[in-house]
Order: C-alpha cells, then structure tokens, then sequence
C-alpha cells in the first residue's frame, strides 16, 4: 500500500511520512497488518452468539447451517440487529447523558445553564407542556421527567418523543409495519435477546425490528441529543474558522478535544480561554484548541474552536509533535493514541467512565465537578507544552477556511432575509425552477479501506457540478472542509451555475458579503437529526412526504455501527441512502435483498452500495431527476 | 521448486484458505462478486481435522505422483515447465483410480463428474490459499527455505529450551 491510497489530504500524507520517517505505527499499518481480513465475518456469517460455535456457514457449499440449525439468513440478519443496535446504544446513552445534565442544570446542582430558552420553550411545546407563565428552570425540569418517562415501563405506549416529532405521515407508515418503538431502553434489551441463540430465527422479523432500532436511534438519539445540548449548549449559528492539522499552532500551547459529548469539550473551551495567562506565563503565546471527530463538529458548530481533522487524522495529530494534550470522551477513540504519544511529550487523558485507554491518564469528568475537572486537564496541557521536543514538531502548513453552524435554525434565519414570513419559499421556488435540483446529505465516517475523504470528496465534486445543494456532519464535514468546499469560494469553484447564483443571492441578502458555502455543515453525528428536521420542514411546507422529496442521502466512507443506525433511520424516512460499501450482509441473499430493493415499497428509501463516487452520483442525480418528475417539476 | 507448504502449529481451522481458493476459480474473481452471482466454484483445499490437530489439505503435487500413475486415460500429467500436477478435463473419464491413490485424499469429483484437483493457480499467479492464510499456516515458498526454517525453529524451540533445562 502505497501512501498515495492511504489519503487524498495533504497534511496527512506528510504526517504519514513523518510518522514512517520515526518509526511510528499507524493505523495504514494495522490495517495491512491485518489483511486478509476473514472472508466469513465480511459476510457476516459467523455467528459467535453461543459456545457451540463459532459457527460459519459457507456461501461455495457446506455446511450450509450453523450447530443450532440457524441458516445464514437467520445468522446475517441477527448479526445486523446487534450492530444496528450497538450503534443505536451509542446515541441513546450520549442523550439519556444529555438529558441528566438539563435536569441537573435546571436544579442548579452543576456548572451548566440553559443558553437557549426559545429552543427549550419550542420544544416542551411540540412535547405538549404548557409553558405559560413557568420559569426556564420549572419548565426544563418538567421536560426533563416527561423525557424519562419514555426511557422508563412503556405500558405498550409507543415513545412520546417520536410521536411529537417525527412526521404525522412517517408515524403512520410505521405504525402499519409494526416498527414504532416503545421505551429506547427496553427496545435495546429486547433485540439482544431477539438476536440471542434459539430466540428469533425469522429474518424478515430481525429486519423489521432493526427497522425499529433505527426509529430508536433518532428518536431517543440523535434528535433528543441535538435538542438537549442546543438548549444547554445554544443553538449554533454561522460561524467561521479554520479546518485541518495546520490550525495547530508551533508558539501555542496545543490542546486536541476529541470524541463525542459536548459536555466534556464546551468545559475544557471555557477553561482553555480563561486559562490563557497561565499559558504565557508558561511561555506559550496562548492556547491553540483544535478539534477532531464530532467533538471537533461540536466545538466548531457553537464555539468556532478550529477542526483539526477526522478519524483517520487522529494519531496523525500527535505525530506533528506539537500535540500538548489530547482529551477524549466516547467513541471513536482508537486505543493506539497513547502508544503513539509515548514517542512524543503528548499527554493523552480518558475522561469517561466507560472510556478508559491503557497507557492513558484518566481523570474522572463529572458533570458537579466540571469546572475543576476542565481547569485541571487543561492546566496538565500547559505543563506539557514545558517538555516538547522541539526537533521533533513539523506541523503541516495546509488549512482551509470552514464555515460551520449551519442549525435549522440558523439556515431558516438565512433564508427569512429574502422572505421573512414564508423562509422556505424562496428555497422551494429554487428547486421548482432548476437552479437547484435537489439536495443530498453527506454524512458518516473514514475507513482505512478507503483512501482518507476520496469518495466523499469526489461525491460531493460531482453533485455540486450538478446543482444539488450538500448538507453534511460528522467526518465527512471535516473531510469536505479540509478540502475547500465549505467556504464561500467553495460555491464559485464548485457549485454548478443554477446553485451558484442561489447561494450568491441569499448569501448577499443575509450579509456575508458572499455565497453561501455550498456545502452546509450541519453538525456532529448526532446533528443528523437536524438534516431530518429540515426535510420534514420542506416536506410539510409542500404538503407531501419526505420520500418524495428530491433528496438522497449518503454516507460513503462508512465504518461505526453508528453508521449503520443512522443509515436505517434514514432509509426509515424513506431516502435512497448511498453507503460505500456493503455492510457485512452479503453472505444471506435475502437480507441484501430486503436492504436493497423491498425495503422501498415499505418505507420508500433504501440502501444503495457503490464504492466508486461518479458512479453513486450518477445514480442519486438520476433518483433525484426521477423524484422531481413525480412531482411535475 | 515453490510449493505450498504447511505449518501445521499454525492452523486455527479459520477456513479462510477455502473461501479465497473458490473466489481464485470463481468467474467473478471477487468474493462479493461471487456470492451475489450465486456461483458455486470448485474448492481444492479443505481443512480437516483429527483430535486436536487441524490440516488444510489438497494436491501435494508429488515428484512421483500416484495419481499419474493410476490415471488409464492420460489425463492426469506434470505440466513439465511448473512441476504442477494437473487433470485434462477432456481426457478424464472418471474412473476414481487417482481418487483412491492419492494418500491426502486431495482428488474430488467436480459438478461435471470428473476428477478436480487443486491447479496451484497457475494460470492466474501465485496460489491463492497462501496467501490469503492469516496466520501464515500456508505458505507459497521454495522447500529448500521450509527446511531452512524448520532447523531453527528447532533450534529455538527445542534445543534452547533443552540446554536452560540443564543449567
């Protein structure tokens, strides 16, 4: 493997190549390691549920069912249940987490507040709690117990947070299918044992309940947390910044935040800003914070804190050796950071309960300690800087200018300036027209199997050529910042004539003194609940359902079992959901099948897997053209 | 002369060599290509096991073959330039005689009825097996460096171990 198809991203290969000049082990390096990679569990017919096993069905021939009798249907669609779950787990934990905190901040008893009282009114409304005349701290805490009763007994009850916010339409085509979910907590339990040996053998009931598992994902994942930490956090609103490992700064002292939860990283900000005379008594010229993954996503979107690149860039960050501290929290985190820090002077400090890393500091983050907890870490980043190696530092020059905040809400705000009492017309009335053919939401993660950013850089080259609008989260954002597409210059240089000249007009009417970047950073992963509320915005203010809309989505460098729940949630909303690569499925005919064709005439979306990114866009150009003819535009 | 060769220590019974030997003679040539094409190539290599001991076995493609020997019809051969014992499909007439001969059992009856055997790959490169073994229990090398390796794993593992015991 040469370093030309490890990434696209040019401060990565020069890091990459610094880290083969020091002798460092990378993450290209375990994944060549690691090839072959087993046949079976690529398509997903190991079955390790029980000691009998491991059982492996052979697609050439015999044996053709596992020691129980499972078929490789059986075994493929259980193993997909577990991932989809396991992804969907990762979401409802960060959100339960959020929702502690809210009631927590409401009580007075941590250092957070509410920052965003409209949001928090807006959202006890949609909940059916009557706001009038309460105070934001009785309201929060009265819209924190209503959001607990649905992690408690369901009593059969479907959960109120998706019925309150999830399309009328959807819940309807849900509901006939039987996939609306009861409490988030007991749907997780349930499909373990579901999955387990000698429970659901039934692959189109495994299917439909991981149908399911993607309704609990979004609902008491994704949208609950975006709508909690907007109302600690504040909702984010446009903002500018810098994207890639040049934000790092040689005369600073660095400090990385890196995982998941905001609460975590909007702490150690704070601290790092109000820290900053300690940092030049030190000798520093100040503190430089960068982010990475979707803690990246979230200091960007609400603090403007630099990205400082995405999952494959992680270690690489440390190999710059001017990488003081890097703190984590959940997900992600690869366990190699501390064995690639020893080479340097970085410290490396888990901060979670369940995050803990050999090799790594762990210092307890606990919401009543917060602000002690964050000025400690940040002060270990300061003593640090003090032990650098200076022969060792080469930070690469490359950055780009990333625009981030992209909320609904902030989106809305841009549009009212051409239409204040209808926002969303002049948006729809661009779509009627032509100059914008449809939009596409670019999300997910990077893999070694693919080169770093290559397909989600050229997927989004090609659909801007083409005049469809990109929003984008997670590592995707930081791979179409890094490489210039989500500035204003972006829109000049990539954006297709008819789209070009709407993002010059309501970037003008909104006074950014430019275009609109044509590519809209809409968040972290969690953020992709705002991607939903704004389909479901166009789709009500068009009076048809978001499977008719002309949108697709895609996560074309997949990896997370986050992915894939995220994925079945979108495909739940009825999109066409591009995904780079198969998921391990292909070893049972019929679950590809379901996941690729007939789930369509159930929801209206399905998977669609292409690895190659003129080809993916091809197919959602013509999917979008064939959306627009539907509707007669 | 580059055989398949096997350290027996290192089989874990993964079946990987399996599956990368039918892609190897598989039309589509991939493995997602193959099974969603619905293909049923031919597997030359197949991992057994007896007690505690597993054996990925096929072709040993023997200097004196007793295949070659008991084939009637001539088709069984040595491909002279490779060495490779092969089977000519349209001269075998599946009689079984190399299947009862060979001592690995490494002879199967193919979906036309008529005598398959491993080919080492040698129309498309290096055996496949080999080098898709995660473990490095196959391996695709000269037998002249297999016994070099085997003298000092023998000399590592035996002989040291041997001599800390005495001191």
């Amino acid at each position: 493997m040469n370093n030309r198809e490890k990434s696209i991203d040019p401060a990565s290969l020069k890091m990459i190549a610094k880290a083969y000049s020091e002798n460092v082990e990378i993450c290209w390096d375990r994944y060549e390691a690691q090839q072959p990679q087993c046949g079976f569990g690529e398509l997903g017919t190991c079955c390790r549920n029980c000691l009998q096993g491991p059982c492996r069905i052979n697609p050439f021939g015999e044996p053709k069912t596992g020691i129980c009798g499972a078929s490789a249907d059986t075994i493929v669609a259980r193993n997909l249940l577990r991932s989809v779950t396991g992804g969907a787990a990762t979401h409802v934990d960060h959100a339960f987490e959020a929702v502690e905190i809210l009631q927590m901040a409401a009580e007075g008893s941590v250092p957070y507040d509410i920052k965003d009282e409209v949001k928090l009114y807006a959202i006890a409304a949609q909940l059916g709690i009557d706001g009038d005349g309460k105070d934001k701290y009785a309201l929060a805490k009265e819209l924190t117990q209503v959001i607990f009763a649905d992690f408690g007994p369901s009593g059969g009850e479907t959960m109120k947070y998706l019925l309150a916010m999830a399309p009328a339409e959807r819940v309807e085509a849900w509901r006939s299918l039987g996939i609306l979910p009861k409490s988030p907590d007991q749907e997780i339990r349930r499909s373990l044992h579901e999955s387990t040996m000698g429970v659901d053998a039934d692959p189109v009931n495994l299917l439909l309940n991981t149908a399911k598992m993607g309704l609990v994902d979004c609902y008491s994942g994704l949208k609950l947390g975006t709508d909690i930490q907007d109302i600690v956090f504040g909702t984010p609103a446009p903002v500018k910044s810098e994207a890639n490992l040049g934000v790092l700064e040689r005369d600073k002292v660095n400090i990385v935040v890196h995982g998941h939860v905001p609460f975590l990283s909007e702490k150690i900000v704070e601290w790092a800003r109000r820290l900053e005379p300690e940092a030049i008594a030190a000798g520093a010229a100040g503190i430089q914070l960068a982010g990475l993954c979707c803690t990246g996503n979230e200091v960007l979107m609400r603090q403007g804190v630099a990205p400082a690149g995405n999952y494959l860039s992680q270690e690489l960050a440390l190999i710059s050796g001017a990488t003081d501290l890097i703190v984590v929290d959940v997900q992600c985190i690869m366990p190699s950071l501390p064995q690639v820090a020893s080479c340097y002077h970085t410290r490396v400090v888990t901060t979670h309960a369940i995050g803990k890393i050999p090799g790594a500091e762990h210092i307890p983050f606990e919401p009543e300690t917060a602000d002690e907890d964050a000025a400690r870490i940040v002060r270990m980043g300061i003593e640090a800087f003090a032990r650098r190696d200076k022969a060792k530092i080469d930070i690469p020059s490359d950055k780009s200018e990333i625009w981030g905040g992209f909320s609904v809400e902030a989106i809305v705000g841009a549009l009212a300036t051409l239409d204040a009492d209808n926002p969303l017309k002049p948006l729809v009335d661009n779509i009627a027209a032509g100059n914008i053919l449809g939009a596409v939401g670019i999300v997910g993660c990077n893999n070694t199997r693919f080169t770093q950013d290559k397909v989600i850089v050229g997927l989004a080259k090609e659909l801007l050529r083409q005049n469809v609008l990109l929003v984008v989260t997670g590592c995707a954002a930081h791979a179409l910042g890094k490489a210039g597409l989500m500035n204003p210059d972006g829109a000049k240089k990539y954006a297709g004539h008819g789209l070009s000249a709407v993002l010059t007009a309501v970037g003008e009417a909104a006074g950014l003194g430019g275009p609109l970047p044509p590519v809209l950073h809409m968040g972290s992963c969690v953020d992709n609940a705002r991607i939903g509320d704004l389909l479901a915005a166009l789709a009500d203010y068009l009076g048809v359902a978001i499977k008719d809309l002309p949108a697709a989505a895609s996560a074309p460098e997949l990896n997370h079992e986050k992915a894939l729940s995220i994925g079945t949630w979108a495909v739940d909303l009825g999109l066409l959901t591009h995904i780079g690569m198969a998921p391990n499925v292909l070893g049972s005919p019929l679950v590809t099948k379901v996941l690729t064709e007939d789930l369509e005439s159930l929801v209206g979306g399905k998977f669609y897997v292409e690895p190659d990114p003129v080809q993916a866009a091809e197919v959602i150009v013509s999917h979008i053209k064939a959306k627009r003819a539907a509707l007669g535009i | 002369m580059k055989r398949v060769l096997v350290r027996l220590e290192r089989c874990l019974g993964c079946h990987t060599c399996e599956l990368a030997c039918a892609v190897a003679h598989s039309k589509a040539g991939t493995l997602p290509g193959a099974v969603l094409g619905g293909e049923r190539p031919p597997i030359y290599i197949k991992v057994e096991q007896g007690g505690n001991l597993r054996f990925p076995a096929q072709c040993r493609h023997c200097t004196d073959a007793a295949c070659i020997h008991a084939c009637m019809s001539g088709a069984l051969h040595r491909n002279e330039e490779s060495g490779v014992v092969l089977c000519d499909q349209n001269k075998c007439v599946g009689c079984w005689m190399c299947v009862m001969t060979c001592p690995f059992g490494a002879i199967s009856e193919s979906l036309t009825h008529k005598a398959a055997k491993c080919d080492l790959c040698y129309d498309i490169g290096d055996p496949r097996c080999a080098a898709a073994c995660p473990t490095g229990a196959l391996s695709y090398e000269e037998v002249g460096s297999y016994d070099q390796t085997r003298r000092k794993e023998f000399i590592v593992n035996y002989l040291i171990s041997e001599m800390k015991g005495a001191m």
